[in-house]
């Protein structure tokens, strides 16, 4: 197959790889719950600490201006990627559970009420789940879910039913556990015909392929950094600046102010209203490094990279495997992305992944923070494979040979 | 590093594939406690059905899923109380956490470690010891402890309902 992606250059770029596990050469395959870093973002993270390390927005002198202006300069970057607007569209926060929290905390609080329904889907993270339970708990908001379909699709049957009087669709872009990959654009038309804003959990879309919140055409969307190259600790919360404008201060402290007086505060500009106290700039570095790392690449590339190993690896596993692997997830590339879950009949995710670390082959089992979404599947656990900018078929070729072992394994 | 074989022992493998004591029992006069792991979805539910006059586990019966170290380590613990004293099976849940390196009781201030070497001086886990190799593989421990936690829980609750 032709490579859209230099892998084995790639590769070479994250220290990581260097090191081997028990043994045998790293495979890592579980980049949708954090990826790994290029030489490039540690890099930026140690220059700035060498070179401009001061507090943003607060110092007179040289080195706090340089270290201000990589700050903004990252946020320029994310609107860049994510095609804002503007700049002042990116609001930093520590992760997307911070994003999402913001949007139920700020937003939501302001503008919902007893009975105000949210509608959610069947296939969301926990991050996009109970920050709406708390809101039902808290302000006696209705929560309505859209189910999902034999073939891992969001069931849209009842989507008109559902939207009906909602104040919010709050809808993840990429599925952590199927890979399903979503149509934004056709649920924020749903959506807005219906008078409901579009809240995007694009935790697992930004890394993996271009995302235009223009032409999404959503109200807001949460993205991570860890996931997508960069430094732990710094996430972010694209919205409309209107709706930012609008919107009150989640976390109050310094920094987030124009005036503190006896009697009361006079809130910052957007974004900065809502990033109270020292925010992680160094991290923001970070960020801005595995951005053009990843702009670099092309998104484009990415995606298409992403696109051939996900069939290879899908047919692998069928081809090995057959009926005694279920995976759950779409089979068609063009409706999903590299996170790959799958079960065999009698060996529980655990005990596979147990197997798997012995050859070196990192991957995720657990209920993927998505509790409800197993509930609908039936199974208490699956295990995951996700794939990224620096996998290959020879990774996808170890998880198959790890797999048979385990297989045999625990053979009854 | 531990390998695999010290983790899946073979009778613990032999445990997960046929289980013992699987079942329901009828609630009352059996206890029911359900444990879950948060983690990784792993439950366990918990029959027992304890003699009012002899406080003796007269049956105990399992029901549940997850991996094949809480399957195993709770069909293992059905085998080692059912029949047994409550005093006593509640000196094996300190035993086989003590196994686990976790010493509740001295973080509890109930007692110091030597007290529990004398108070566990004497108690034969069995089979039991072969789920010490998991002590080797950290986040494996909670899915051993699982079904002890659970039992804890069913003598728990059934004597604050006595009381």
């Amino acid at each position: 197959m032709t490579e859209v992606l230099d892998v084995s250059r790639v590769k070479a770029d994250f220290p990581i790889f260097e090191r081997k596990v028990n043994g045998k050469p790293l495979v890592y395959l579980d980049s949708a719950s954090s990826s790994q870093k290029p030489r490039a973002v540690l890099d930026a993270m140690e220059h700035h600490h060498r070179h401009h390390y001061a507090n943003v927005h607060r110092g007179i002198y040289t080195i706090a201006e340089e270290s201000t202006a990589a700050y903004e300069g990252a946020r320029a970057k994310v609107a860049k990627l994510l095609n804002a607007r503007a700049t002042g569209e990116i609001v930093f926060t520590k992760n997307i559970t911070e994003a999402m929290n913001l949007v139920a905390y700020s937003w939501a609080r302001k503008n919902l009420g007893p009975g105000d329904p949210v509608v959610i889907t069947e296939m969301e993270h926990h991050a996009n789940v109970v920050p709406w339970h708390i809101l039902v708990e808290e302000r006696g908001v209705e929560l309505r879910w859209i189910p999902i379909t034999d073939d891992f699709q969001l069931d849209l049957t009842d989507l008109d039913r559902l939207l009906d009087g909602a104040k919010l669709l709050s809808v993840t872009a990429m599925s952590n556990v199927l890979g399903t990959l979503n149509d934004i654009r056709l649920l924020s038309d749903a959506a807005h015909a219906a008078g409901a804003l579009v809240n995007v959990d694009a935790a697992q879309a930004v890394p993996h392929l271009p995302v235009d919140v223009q032409a999404w055409d959503a109200d807001f969307v949460g993205f991570t950094g860890h996931k997508m190259l960069g430094p732990t600790g710094l996430g972010g919360l694209w919205a409309r600046a209107e709706l930012l404008d609008a919107m009150p201060p989640f976390l109050g402290g310094g920094e987030m102010i124009t005036d503190v007086r006896f009697d009361g505060f006079e809130p910052n500009e957007v974004p900065w209203k809502f990033e109270a106290g020292t925010m992680p700039f160094v991290e923001a570095s970070g960020l801005a490094a595995a951005i053009d790392y990843l702009s670099a690449l092309g998104m484009d590339a990415v995606r298409a990279h992403e696109k051939q190993l996900t069939e290879y690896t899908l047919r692998a596993l069928e081809e090995r495997f057959e009926d005694r692997l279920h995976i759950h997830g779409p089979r068609d590339v063009d409706r999903r992305g590299g996170a790959i879950s799958f079960l065999f009949d009698r060996i529980h995710a655990h005990d596979v992944a147990q197997v798997l670390d012995e050859d070196g082959v990192c991957v995720r089992a657990s209920h993927h923070c998505a509790k409800p979404l197993m509930r609908v599947l039936g199974v208490p656990a699956t295990t995951r494979a996700s794939l990224y900018v620096y996998n290959d078929e020879s990774d996808a070729d170890a998880l198959v040979e790890s797999l048979a072992k385990a297989e045999k394994f625990f053979a009854v | 590093m531990p390998g695999l074989e010290d983790l899946y022992r073979e009778i613990i493998l032999d445990h997960y594939r046929s289980p013992r004591n699987r079942g329901e029992l009828p609630v009352p006069p059996a206890t029911k406690a359900e444990g879950f792991n948060p983690l990784c979805g792993d439950e366990v539910v918990l029959y027992l059905d304890i003699d009012p006059d002899s406080e003796t586990v007269r049956d105990v019966k399992i029901d549940g899923q997850g991996c094949s170290i809480s399957q195993a380590s709770t069909s293992m613990m059905s085998s080692a109380v059912k029949g047994k004293p409550v005093d006593e099976a509640r000196k094996l849940i300190r035993a086989f956490k003590a196994l686990m390196s976790i010493h509740e009781s001295k973080l509890e201030g109930e007692s110091d470690g030597s007290d529990l070497t004398a108070e566990l001086d004497g108690v034969r886990l069995g089979d039991l010891e072969a789920l010490q190799g998991v002590v080797k593989f950290p986040v494996r421990i909670k899915c051993a402890t699982l079904a002890w936690n659970t039992l804890q829980q069913g003598l728990d609750e059934r004597e604050s309902v006595d009381a």
